[in-house]
């Protein structure tokens, strides 16, 4: 039978397929620091779902708090990463960007 | 009537979240990022997270997508999203290969059931995960200092092979 729960759970595992199908064609960073952000909403929905299901769903809502805060946090970051790469190398292209070869 | 908002809701995530992979300009892919966000949303509302649900949208839809556009006025027109370096079909197999043990693996949990605490979120954040508050406040100091580095102007140097060229042409 299908419920609510394993719908969402297809949900969640379809939309975390997608993203890392975009993480492996992706080679514009910025399109990286979306497709990141696709994931962790997935990851999102996971907790929040564990959460309800495990019992103790404020426990899963505070982790998903911390999860938006620490993502928010990381697109922030790497977006400032992108301008600067930008900015110094000339291009987005990661298979370009050759500076850290050895 | 429940599972029908679930799934209407999430394919268009999933729809959208394609869109977002195969869109040509990166701006119509913020957009749909900005779509995902709202669905998502939506969703944790109606599972009861309505605190969480609020933060996603107001962060998700709101500050990221404002943060990208602005990233994307800043970086310029050539932000167009190159051929993948992994191909396309070797791609499309590992990422649903994933999907498909994912399933396999947390199918028969969704089954198991355990006693229900019923507790709010404030209670649980502010006297339980203390710890996640505190690191949450210094990620948000260095989230500010990454804004300033997206703010910041400095000059713009030319490019390494463009130098290269000069010094060898002079």
């Amino acid at each position: 039978m299908i419920t609510s729960l394993n719908i969402i759970l297809i949900g969640v595992v379809s939309l975390l397929g997608v993203g890392l199908y975009g993480l492996l064609i992706t080679r514009n960073l910025i399109k990286m620091v979306m497709v990141l952000q696709i994931l962790v909403k997935s990851a999102i929905l996971a907790l929040v779902l564990a959460g309800n299901v495990g019992g103790n769903p404020g426990l899963g809502q505070a982790t998903a708090v911390t999860v938006i805060v620490v993502d928010t946090i990381v697109a922030v970051v790497a977006l400032a990463l992108v301008v600067q790469v930008r900015r110094r190398i000339g291009t987005l292209d990661v298979s370009q960007i050759t500076t850290l070869k050895g | 009537m429940e599972p029908i908002f679930y799934a209407a809701l999430l394919i268009v995530a999933i729809f959208c979240a394609y869109r977002a992979m195969v869109a040509k300009r990166i701006l119509s892919a913020t957009l749909y990022l900005a779509s995902i966000s709202a669905c998502v949303s939506a969703v944790l509302y109606l599972l009861g997270a309505q605190e969480v649900a609020v933060i996603e949208l107001s962060v998700g839809a709101g500050l990221v997508t404002v943060l990208l556009v602005y990233a994307l006025s800043v970086v310029g027109e050539d932000a167009l999203d190159p051929s993948s370096v992994v191909a396309k079909p070797l791609a499309y197999i590992i990422s649903a290969g994933v999907a498909i043990v994912l399933v396999w693996l947390l199918y028969p949990m969704s089954g198991k059931g355990s006693s229900f605490i019923v507790s709010k979120l404030a209670t649980i954040l502010w006297e339980q995960r203390v710890l996640d508050v505190w690191i949450q406040i210094v990620l948000i100091f260095s989230g500010v200092l990454g804004i300033l580095g997206l703010l910041s102007e400095t000059p713009q140097t030319k490019p390494d092979h463009v130098q290269g060229s000069s010094r060898n042409g002079s």
